[in-house]
């Protein structure tokens, strides 16, 4: 059965099996390979497969797109430093705003003015609402509807009295309401349930399984602190919606702190080996040293709740038990912990000397339970021993690589691609939100200048030619600040949906993973494969001695056996590791189809988003422009 | 509503007509044609200038000449020099940067300022009257040269500079040493608050201009940020094929042809807001020259009052003596007077012209400010509009696209 595996250098293809026999698994599968030239052009670096998962590039991607994903909510794209940049100004419009103050002691004495330095100080809190650009900023008490004499009426009226009149001096109040909703009505309100909605499946459709984090806790590690303080951990409310069967009831709440979702991510990566797992968060040591606390743990907390809803969203991990578990169990987490290193470490360390002289031979085989497990994790160092031999001697070229099929790498390179494009237009993407911005700031940055200069103008003129220039001006720099603040909210809508494109890199590396899982697999498989035929080999050699002998020797008879014994568990461990590969295939496919329906849902939804808003802003716009363009229009080239 | 009909400009017209001809006089001039000459560091730009007249000073209806940037100066100085007092039309300020020197956008806008430049001169009712202009408008490529380097040597400008900037410190250091208070500034309240507004309003204009500045440049950067934007998703849509990949390419297609329009658009910006700016902060700096020019005249005044008071005590003490230097020194007395009223009479219409030259100026800077304005807000209209057109011409597509 095994002897055309005899040849150590003979290269071999293990042919892709049909998943609903793959227990047939004989000697005819393995097709020797005459040209080693030939499957080297299609594969050249076989164990990128397998170490792409810890590849540092691969690595620090993760952490980059992550931190960007935990950040979107807060828009990502730099419109906290958008802010900041407009401190400046927002100053110098408080300011011009207090001359005005001055100028309204003048007339009214003492009348509103407390209640407007208050304001004023509510302005220096930094609470969006504030912004210069906003409506309800200063800036819109230097605009006024009355057109005689603009900057002095302003003054007199009880501007003071009634904030959301601010509003008034800009636009209609229609147009504030429009304004703060998008476009795209239907996908707004799928955003406050985001994780639920946005990514289910058809299949769900009245599923629905809502998941919260809320309400980050301090607490003491009882057990083992010298220090006080020195052992806190950070606890969070876990509040589960659901009306999925599995859970009995609609609606629970555990707490439980982050070494629970990495024991919950750790749990699932093992037993959906080719599922697209969505990533746990990371565990940012760094950052959890750097950032504030208060800071660092809403972040967490934010990265969690976006983790849970996005397993929630998952069609395979929605139901799973371990994450039924974690959501639904009370007290502590019933989940084992797979990544008990320490003790595995020591298991895999008593069993290794004897394993490695080969004392037993028994010992050597691989159980064959646990070749459906990944070798990483420190479950078998013998194990991960030989898969390192294996997968560094096919780098050398010495052992025989066995290489998935072509229409399999075809796959990956596709996937490869869509991933670089992807990455690209990301990147593009982020630049194009960043140059919308900087025109919206630009914009108003001129509309302030035109402000003070309308003003300064006022106050100086001598002529009514200046006056007339200065409610011009006035009348331009309204719209431009008003434009500026369009910019902004379109700027707002845009981030969130190329944001789908963030998340779909998110999503790639997920991708990766469920790749990794597999080739790592198939190399468990490759692995079982040359010891079988190292023990045939020995089996073959130790019965052609025996046959010298008449009657044979008891010892080498008996040794036989054992190595018969050996090559049927090793044989046994490979049927599994086999079956294993095929069921992550099947597992990878599955989800490929899942993730181009997604996609295709995702991507169709994320562009009517970005083009209805871009349409829809830039309407407005067109409306601001249009009403200047009409108002000037006595001014139009006649000479 | 603002309208132009609340203007109340009635002379700010660009040709007011003055004389009362049967046919309204009238001096029409255009800058065309940039063409670069020479090579090398010689290189240099030369303009066609078209003169349309009917006035009889003038040597026919029709007069072409080419002029380079040098004799706009030329001119420029020459009416800065004869007719102070007078808001001389600012000029297009010399390029140092020599990377766009010979740019197209440079040239056009260089051609553009010139025109406007010397259409106000010959539409202002006293400079339209200039030899200078006459001479610069009709005159031969060598009679102009041999002018312009009579005049722009380097004897022409500077040994009056120098000259002023000689008796400022000499005099400045007399009144140091005979502890006098110097009256070398008008304490007119009135002029005063001019010379501040004039101050003020440049830096407040120039920062208008630096963001207007910036917004042609933001403007530019969106541009390219959508083609590339356009591209990429055109890639990408190429790695998914079917109906999302043609959505995508749908998508590029449209960011690339709406970043062709806001090129356009950042050249419509620059030449009929940004520029507009510009000019108005050269205007703002030509009469801070003309302000200069006005300190100079009164300085020159009081000095003169000085010395005419000086040279009377002096005369005075002569006749007392009844010295024989005493005819000499009336004689001197009565020159020294006659320059004294001639002072007088400079710094005089210096300042008539003045108070007339700056409501000229009013009116015609919200005339220039109403024209940017409209076209700002026109192109910005436009623009917004291509955008909204063009996105909006994209959503039956994808509609049709994502079901299918």
């Amino acid at each position: 059965m095994y002897s055309s595996a005899r040849g150590r250098e003979n290269l071999y293809i293990l042919k892709e099996r049909n998943p609903r026999q793959p227990q047939s698994f004989r000697a005819a599968d393995l097709i020797p390979e005459t040209s080693s030239s030939a499957t080297k052009t299609v594969h050249p670096h076989p164990q990128i497969l397998s170490l792409s998962s810890t590849n540092p590039q691969y690595q620090s991607l993760y952490l980059q797109i992550f931190r960007s994903i935990v950040q979107s909510d807060k828009s990502m794209m730099g419109l906290e430093n958008h802010e900041a940049q407009l401190y400046a100004s927002r100053e110098e419009m408080e300011s011009l705003v207090l001359d005005d103050d001055d100028n309204n002691n003048n007339n009214n004495g003492n009348g509103t003015n407390p209640s407007s330095r208050s304001n004023g100080g509510a302005n220096g809190d930094g609470s969006q609402h504030h912004h210069p650009l906003s409506p309800s900023s200063p800036f819109a008490e230097i605009s006024t509807t009355d057109d005689d004499d603009p900057l002095l009426s302003s003054s007199s009226s009880s501007r003071h009295q009634n904030p959301s009149s601010f509003n008034s001096f800009l636009e209609p109040p229609s147009y504030a309401d429009a304004v703060f909703r998008s476009f795209d009505g239907d996908r707004g309100k799928q955003i406050n349930g985001h994780g639920v909605a946005s990514t289910s499946s058809p299949s769900s459709g009245s599923d629905y399984l809502k998941v919260s984090v809320t309400d980050p806790q301090k607490e003491q590690d009882m057990n083992n602190s010298l220090v006080p303080g020195g052992n806190s951990f950070v606890t969070y409310l876990i509040t589960t919606w659901t009306n999925l069967p599995e859970f009995n009831g609609t609606e629970f709440t555990v707490r439980r702190r982050f070494k629970d979702v990495v024991t919950l991510s750790d749990r699932l990566s093992d037993s959906y080996r080719g599922y697209f797992i969505p990533l746990r968060p990371d565990k940012s040591v760094v950052e959890s040293q750097v950032m504030q606390k208060q800071e660092f743990v809403e972040q967490r907390r934010m990265a969690l709740e976006k983790y849970l809803r996005k397993l929630a969203a998952h069609p395979v991990m929605r139901r799973s038990e371990e994450l039924r578990a974690f959501l639904q169990a009370q007290g502590k987490l019933p989940l084992m912990k797979t990544t008990d290193l320490a003790s595995r470490m020591l298991d895999g360390a008593v069993k290794l000397p004897k394993q490695l002289f080969g004392e037993s031979v028994l010992s050597a085989a691989v159980d064959p339970d646990d070749v459906a497990q990944p070798a990483k994790g420190g479950r078998d160092l013998l194990r991960i021993f030989k898969e390192l031999r294996q997968s560094v001697t096919e780098f050398y070229g010495t052992k025989p690589p066995v290489v998935e099929e072509d229409t399999e790498f075809l796959e990956k390179k596709k996937l490869e691609d869509f991933e670089r494009e992807l990455s690209n237009v990301s990147q593009q993407a982020e630049s194009l939100v960043k140059a919308q911005q900087d025109v919206g700031e630009t914009l108003g940055q001129l509309g302030l200048a035109f402000v003070k200069l309308t003003k300064f103008e006022t106050e100086e003129a001598m002529f009514n030619s200046q006056k007339v220039r200065a409610a011009d001006m006035k009348n331009v720099a309204t719209s431009a600040v008003k434009a500026s603040r369009l910019y902004r909210e379109l700027n707002a809508q845009a981030v969130r949906h190329l944001d789908k494109l963030h998340e779909y890199l998110g999503v790639m590396l997920t991708v990766n993973n469920a790749y990794a899982d597999r080739s790592n697999a198939l190399l468990t498989v490759q692995t079982l494969l040359s010891e079988l035929s190292n023990l045939s080999f020995r089996v073959e050699k130790l019965e052609a001695a025996a046959s010298k002998i008449f009657g044979g020797d008891r010892s080498r008879v008996r040794k036989i056996e054992e190595l018969k014994e050996t090559m049927r568990v090793t044989d046994e461990a490979k049927n599994r590791a086999v079956r294993e590969y095929e069921r992550i295939k099947e597992n990878n496919k599955k989800e490929l189809e899942r993730l181009d329906k997604e996609r295709h849902d995702d991507f169709f939804g994320m562009l009517k988003g970005f083009v209805v808003n871009q349409a829809g802003y830039a309407e407005k716009m067109a409306g601001v422009w249009e009403a200047v363009a009409n108002e000037t229009s006595g001014y139009a080239k006649s000479s | 509503m603002i309208t132009t009909q609340t203007s109340p400009t009635g002379g700010g017209g660009l040709l007011s007509p003055r004389s009362p001809n049967s046919q309204p006089p009238f001096l029409s001039v255009s800058v065309t044609d940039p063409a670069k000459m020479g090579n090398g560091v010689q290189a240099y730009i030369s303009y066609k200038v078209v003169t349309k007249t009917n006035f009889p000073e003038y040597q026919g209806p029709e007069k072409i000449v080419i002029r380079r940037y040098t004799d706009f100066v030329w001119l420029n100085d020459r009416l800065f020099e004869k007719y102070k007092g007078i808001f001389i039309p600012p000029l297009p300020e010399k390029n140092t940067v020599e990377k766009f020197r010979f740019s197209a956008e440079f040239i056009e806008m260089r051609r553009q300022s010139l025109d406007t430049f010397v259409n106000r001169i010959a539409s202002h009712h006293e400079l339209q009257q200039s030899e200078d202009l006459r001479t610069f408008l009709q005159a031969d490529e060598q009679t102009m040269e041999r002018a312009r380097s009579q005049d722009t040597g380097i004897f022409k400008k500077k040994p009056s500079d120098l000259m002023q900037i000689f008796r400022d410190v000499q005099s400045k250091v007399t009144d140091v040493v005979l502890g006098k208070e110097k009256p070398v500034e008008e304490s007119n309240p009135e002029y005063e608050k001019l010379k501040r507004y004039i101050f003020e309003l440049e830096d407040h204009v120039a920062e208008a201009q630096k963001h207007a500045y910036r917004l042609v440049k933001r403007h530019r950067e969106l541009g390219q940020s959508l083609a590339d934007f356009g591209n990429a998703i055109k890639l990408l849509g190429a790695c998914e094929g079917d109906a999302l990949g043609t959505a995508f390419s749908e998508l590029g297609a449209k960011s690339e042809m709406l970043s062709y329009k806001l090129q356009r658009e950042a050249h419509h910006l620059l030449m009929n807001f940004e520029e507009p700016l510009k000019d108005y902060v050269r205007a703002v700096q030509s009469i801070k020259g003309t302000i200069a020019e006005r300190a100079n005249a009164f300085r020159q005044q009081c000095e003169l009052a000085e010395s005419i008071k000086l040279k009377e005590i002096d005369l005075n003490k002569l006749r007392l003596l009844r010295s024989e230097k005493m005819l000499d020194a009336e004689h001197e007395y009565e020159e020294l007077k006659a320059d004294g009223q001639e002072a007088t009479r400079r710094f005089e219409t210096i300042v008539r012209l003045m108070n007339e030259e700056i409501v000229r100026f009013q009116d015609q800077k919200t005339q220039d400010m109403g024209r940017a304005f409209h076209e700002f807000a026109k192109g910005q209209a436009r623009l917004a509009n291509a955008i909204a057109d063009a996105w909006r011409s994209l959503l039956p597509k994808l509609d049709s696209l994502s079901v299918s």
